[in-house]
């Protein structure tokens, strides 16, 4: 019997709560401008603060749905119209691409577009670089000179790199990274590079990060990553050997990909999303993503430093390929990327 | 020992089971729904890039390590749950707890664990390294991490199913079968384990299941399952059409597996439940003892004191760099409020299915039974993108709040509640129910009086597994929860995803220690100390 009491008690509080929680839980009128909701593809152990201060200033509440940058904008479209979103707020310009070609983001006027330079902005207007990550050669400084590491991408075709670099072929960057070289080079040269590369057999990573973590146990030697995990490392890490290789300034590795925002079409605050937007391009909040501890994003907007001992933005040409680009190229990529054999 | 075809609630299924469990049925099938909208029919765009050969060799590589993961889990699962529940084995309360332990640690914790320990450059190797020179551990990307993580995430279902059942086994059939002269072992391999079979084939399935659609395990031990490719067409093509025909590839593929399963099943049912409530006594394991002492000790040292091992080394580094430890509590309570009520819900909504398929045997209730599995093993992200789906459009106030979150434990975690449910029935002789009904009990009440307690365990088992399951998911958590709903598994997710392990590490540690209590409560009721049943 006491099984079936306990079965009973919980069907009672299960229908307790339910009714609570849809009344309680219910989202409150739309119209109201007193609150603003984000979906948010960065980190909330990082972005937080920002939006507390956001709060402080504005007085306008931020719920912020924090998950996977692909995830949130696959959430977007199916949402479509009915989307309680504001605001996304993405880790990559692929994410953003993906919702702006569905029509899901609104243009965003010129006064915020204007902000950054024109090759960190949708080629639609749809949505807005917010800050930059450069592709860096990450090294173990007990396995590697500096001066031995090579000028460009093509060095790492050399035998000497055999069974030492590291790769993250599913990653999101890396896969820019290599779009932007099929648009700088040419299909057959990237085909080209990636089959040596292949032969030099890599260690394949999930993250970038994991390839950080890889480099400081000496797993491997050399990493293809985004510049900023290595003060991420640091943090967890403060003297694991390891340090960061920018390519010289053309070389397609060289390529700067951005987190960006943009304003959900099927808002109805889209002025006050708008604001957001804006005050996540101002110097404060520019700032501190480029010199929060554990971080030194490329900061967008014109006359805002970089964290020291960076090259300046300007320094990191990358293929010169306009990276709203790479998302409709992705497809492509991956192709190659699944011919030559590194993902499936 | 036979099985019973009695029309103890008459012969057609009464509407008040069959409704609510047409109901049921439909809401597991929702996601099914939406992959077969966004997939399209055969030969629209999105199925022309699920390719044949590639994807053939995506079943192949699926298959093979589902057919590995479920024969090592039933190896390491069955004598474990016939140690703690049927011997005299020193301390087996302990060790039924921390065998089950394992359960709800997210299978992404285990293989980052695994990692950190076994993989390059771990600790593993750094013990090795100084006193033997081990510069090298044999790989473990690939499959055999796949096989590990997952074997340690999922090998607690065929335990727990399994002890359920020995728990309710009758022993008046194992010690007929002594006085007739069979040996111990010959008892245990003839009639122990046959009465068994119902539930092992249950644990199997959940087992299967769980390892069809994990993602977590595969992605990080880099093996080209099918649930990997599925979330690399959201996750990099960002092309929900073909990840939908790529998930219904798997769709087909959870078909075979539970066709499979209820064929195993249905080979010879037996009934085993005590007739009149019974203490089976312990066996005594004399110079047995030791080795058996052995093998739990391999067991819950490499499958749960490893990964914890892994991750009090990791909260320890983090108090070494002066950072301070803050124990997610809040979170801890929204994790053990939501998962509660996804666990009553779910039970709730099995038992009608789970009686209508055991007590009115026809084709229909046995298809419906099996539906109810057959998209649940799909990966976290297509439940929950169905659900948004679903929810965006006609879900109205609900939309992303706690109702519409524990709806999707309850589509996603149905399936565990259903195998233990029906396992549970399984072993309750209809003779039994005969003998309400002859005594004037209605057909409702002989339900309620007689048939749901005794298959008691086997209820509480499918409430613990729903509850285990809901506490560490995380897709559909991340997607429908109400905003800032922060559970455990989303805490982790938050740390890991910026790779701050020494924060991970506590907020695992402290799900593991939360869901303890519970895990005590379920495995710890052994036969000899539980109050009989009925």
């Amino acid at each position: 019997m006491t099984a079936l009491v306990r079965l009973g008690l919980v069907v009672a509080v299960l229908a307790a709560s339910l009714t609570a929680s849809v009344t309680a839980a219910g989202r409150p009128a739309a119209l109201q401008a007193t609150k603003l909701v984000v979906y948010s593809g960065r980190e909330e152990r990082f972005v937080k603060p920002l939006f507390e201060t956001y709060t402080r200033l504005t007085g306008i509440e931020l719920e912020i749905r924090y998950g996977d940058s692909a995830e949130l904008a696959a959430t977007l479209l199916e949402e479509g119209s009915n989307s309680p979103a504001d605001v996304f707020f993405a880790q990559d310009a692929g994410a953003l691409g993906a919702v702006a070609a569905k029509g899901r983001l609104a243009v965003l006027p010129a006064t915020t577009l204007n902000r950054v330079p024109k090759r960190f902005r949708a080629p639609g207007k749809r949505w807005i670089g917010v800050t930059g990550r450069a592709r860096v050669i990450a090294f173990n400084t007990d396995a590697v000179k500096r001066s031995e590491l090579p000028k460009t991408i093509w060095g790492l075709t050399q035998r000497r790199w055999k069974g030492r670099i590291g790769l993250p072929p599913t990653n999101a960057s890396f896969q820019a990274f290599v779009t932007a070289m099929r648009l700088k080079v040419g299909d057959e040269r990237t085909r080209a590079w990636l089959v040596a590369i292949r032969e030099n057999e890599p260690k394949l990573y999930a993250r970038n990060s994991q390839i950080l973590t890889a480099l400081a146990r000496r797993e491997i030697e050399v990493g293809l990553v985004n510049h900023y995990y290595l003060y991420q490392l640091k943090e967890e890490q403060p003297n694991a050997p390891v340090a960061n290789y920018f390519l010289t300034r053309r070389d397609p590795g060289a390529l700067l990909n951005v987190a960006g925002a943009g304003v959900v079409s099927a808002s109805e605050r889209r002025v006050q999303a708008t604001r957001f937007i804006n005050f996540l391009l101002s110097r404060g909040a520019q700032q501190f993503f480029a010199t929060s501890p554990g971080r030194a994003e490329y900061p967008l907007v014109r006359g805002v430093q970089p964290r020291a001992g960076l090259p300046a933005l300007a320094k990191i040409q990358g293929a010169g390929v306009n990276i709203g680009r790479l998302g409709r190229e992705l497809e492509a990529t991956l192709r190659m990327l699944n011919e030559v054999g590194f993902t499936r | 020992m036979t099985s019973g075809r009695a029309a103890v609630f008459g012969r057609r299924a009464p509407l008040f089971l069959a409704l609510p469990a047409l109901l049921a049925v439909g809401a597991v099938l929702l996601p099914l729904v939406y992959l077969t909208l966004r997939a399209g029919p055969p030969g629209s765009a999105a199925w022309e890039l699920v390719e044949p050969g590639p994807t053939a060799d995506l079943v192949a590589a699926t298959a093979l390590l589902v057919c590995a993961v479920v024969a090592a889990t039933v190896a390491v699962g069955v004598p474990l749950a016939w140690l703690v529940a049927r011997t005299d084995l020193p301390g087996r309360r302990l060790w039924a707890v921390a065998a089950a332990l394992p359960l709800v640690i997210p299978s992404y914790v285990s293989a980052l664990a695994l990692l950190g320990a076994l993989g390059p450059r771990g600790l593993l190797q750094d013990v090795l390294e100084e006193p033997f020179g081990v510069e090298r551990l044999p790989e473990i990307y690939g499959f055999p991490g796949a096989l590990l993580a997952l074997t340690i995430s999922t090998y607690p279902y065929v335990f727990l199913l399994t002890a359920a059942a020995l728990r309710g086994l009758d022993p008046a059939l194992e010690e007929a079968a002594q006085s007739l002269g069979s040996s111990r072992a010959g008892v245990f391999f003839r009639v122990t384990l046959p009465s068994l079979r119902p539930s092992i084939a249950a644990g199997a399935l959940l087992v299967a299941l769980y390892a069809l659609s994990d993602f977590g395990a595969v992605s990080l031990m880099q093996y080209d399952a099918l649930t990997r490719s599925v979330y690399l067409r959201y996750q990099a093509l960002f092309d929900r059409n073909s990840a939908a025909a790529l998930a219904l590839v798997l769709v087909a593929l959870t078909a075979a597996v539970v066709l499979a399963e209820g064929w195993v099943r249905r080979a010879r049912t037996v009934r085993t439940s005590p007739g009149s409530a019974r203490r089976p006594a312990p066996i005594a394991l004399g110079r047995w003892r030791w080795a058996a002492l052995a093998f739990c000790a391999l067991v819950v040292g490499s499958f749960l004191a490893l990964p914890v091992g892994v991750l009090a080394y990791w909260t320890a580094r983090g108090l070494e760099l002066g950072k301070p430890v803050d124990l997610p509590w809040s979170e801890a309570g929204n994790s053990v409020f939501a998962s509660g009520l996804a666990a009553g819900a779910a039970v709730v909504a099995v038992v009608p299915l789970a009686v209508l398929a055991q007590r009115f045997p026809a084709l229909w209730t046995r298809a419906l039974e099996r539906l109810a599995y057959v998209s649940n093993a799909l990966p976290g992200i297509v439940v929950a993108l169905a659900l948004v789906f679903f929810g965006a459009r006609y879900g109205g106030v609900l939309y992303q709040t706690l109702a519409i979150l524990i709806f999707a434990y309850v589509v996603r975690f149905l399936p565990q509640a259903l195998a233990a449910v029906s396992a549970g029935l399984g072993a309750v002789s209809p003779r039994v129910e005969e003998a309400g009904r002859t005594l004037g009990r209605g057909r409702a009440r002989v339900l309620v009086s007689v048939t749901l307690p005794l298959a008691a365990p086997g209820v509480l088992t499918g409430a613990a597994l729903v509850f285990l399951s809901a506490m560490k998911e995380l897709p559909a958590t991340l997607l429908l929860r109400p905003i800032g709903f922060d559970t455990l598994a989303v805490e982790i997710w938050t740390a890991t995803s910026v790779d701050a392990y020494s924060e991970a590490a506590p907020a695992a540690l402290l799900l593991i220690g939360v869901a303890a209590p519970f895990v005590y409560a379920l495995a710890a009721r052994l036969p000899w100390e539980a109050a009989a049943p009925g």
